[in-house]
């Protein structure tokens, strides 16, 4: 099972990522356990500049913008 | 460049729709289509240009560039310069700031950063360019620069760090250098798709926002008469540029839809040095941006950090009364 994580204080960004993520999800058929982590020191743990970030697998993906379906399901389906 | 534009804009409002030049409404249509048309392209074009440039200097190299270099003073130059061409969203400002001080970057310096990514960014940029032409925008550039070097070195003097939140004293304490970064490499051509994309994304994100500016600025436009503000506010007044930046600072707005505005004002007749330093208190700091750096710093400190600043900005406003 993939771990997928969205970092990010709870900007409109951050919140269209996560929705992305779920809409991925529910597409592909993947399951997955995601985290959305919106507290700033456990945030600072993973060592990140730009919000949002998306991480999969304990990997960012993508940081600093909105992640949209298809390069989400790209990135699960790789 | 743009006198295409102009003609598109009074054929389609003059000709097409048949509204006659010398009217009210006529006038203020022709600002609203020539103005929407004119900051789209421009807007689109340097999100590309930037997105190009930040693809080669992300934020992360930035930091640890900082980190591992110490330039005799230089680095404050670096720190402004690169807060000009990385992209910034207020919601950022915080794991930024934690990320600087967390490599052993000084606090003066993470200010410079912080002081001059969000008030020179691409939409103001791209805005001011098809506001004011492009050599207001490189003066307007410039100053955003100098202001985050005085800002920061003077907030570095100041030897703030008791001030800030005891977990990000504790994260000062136990920097240490950055390692060098590992990143996947991509080709330009692999990432341009990208940028493209999130140039749409931003030309979309702030297009309400520039609709809303440029309307209230276009409905002045055809209706205020010329000079109509000289009457109220003109470079004699020693307190109209303070006064703009005190009433900047708390309006929360991004470039777009303050500048069409400003643009409309100085027309009328408000003294553009004094128009600058409203829109960099309303554009460079904001009140959602303060509760967010609440994290990291006291109250105090935060004051300190928005009265150093407004304080460069009204300078920066009368600068600019003197010079333009």
């Amino acid at each position: 099972m993939k771990e997928i994580k969205v970092l990010g204080p709870g900007c409109p960004k951050c919140k269209t990522t996560y929705n992305n993520v779920m809409e991925a999800l529910k597409q592909t058929g993947i399951e997955a356990n995601v985290e959305k982590i919106e507290d700033i020191m456990e945030m600072m743990k993973y060592d990140v500049l730009t919000t949002p970030v998306l991480m999969i697998d304990g990997v960012a993906k993508i940081k600093g913008r909105i992640a949209d379906v298809n390069e989400i399901k790209t990135l699960l389906t790789q | 460049m743009f006198d295409w534009l102009q003609n598109f804009a009074d054929w389609l409002i003059y000709s097409f729709f048949g509204i006659p030049a010398t009217t009210h409404l006529g006038e203020a249509l022709n600002f609203f289509v020539l103005d929407t048309i004119k900051i789209a392209i421009l807007l689109f074009l340097i999100t590309i240009l930037m997105g190009i440039v930040n693809s080669y200097f992300p934020v992360e190299r930035i930091r640890n560039y900082l980190s591992r270099n110490k330039m005799y003073g230089l680095e404050y130059l670096f720190a402004s310069s690169f807060g000009v061409i990385t992209p910034f969203c207020s919601c950022s400002s915080v794991p930024l700031f934690i990320g600087f001080v967390k490599g052993g970057i000084p606090l003066g310096i993470t200010f410079t950063y912080l002081i001059t990514a969000p008030l020179v960014n691409e939409v103001a940029i791209a805005i001011f360019a098809a506001s004011f032409g492009f050599k207001v925008t490189a003066i307007y550039v410039g100053t955003g620069i100098v202001l985050g070097i005085a800002g920061g070195f003077t907030l570095g003097k100041f030897k703030l760090e008791k001030h800030l939140t005891p977990w990000v004293q504790n994260i000062i304490a136990h920097a240490e250098t950055e390692a060098e970064l590992k990143e996947e490499k991509q080709t330009l051509s692999q990432r341009f798709p990208v940028i493209v994309k999130e140039a749409f994304n931003i030309v979309k994100g702030v297009s309400l926002y520039i609709i809303i500016g440029i309307g209230i600025g276009a409905g002045m436009h055809g209706f205020l008469p010329t000079g109509f503000f000289e009457h109220y506010i003109n470079k004699g007044q020693w307190y109209a540029v303070p006064l703009a930046v005190l009433i900047g600072v708390p309006m929360y707005s991004n470039a777009a839809g303050v500048i069409p505005i400003i643009q409309v004002l100085v027309a009328k007749g408000v003294p553009l040095g004094t128009a600058i330093a409203f829109m960099m208190g309303v554009i460079g700091l904001s009140l959602p941006e303060a509760m967010l750096l609440k994290k990291v710093m006291n109250l105090k400190l935060i004051a300190i950090y928005f009265g150093t600043i407004a304080f460069f900005m009204i300078l920066s406003g009368y600068l600019f009364n003197i010079i333009l």
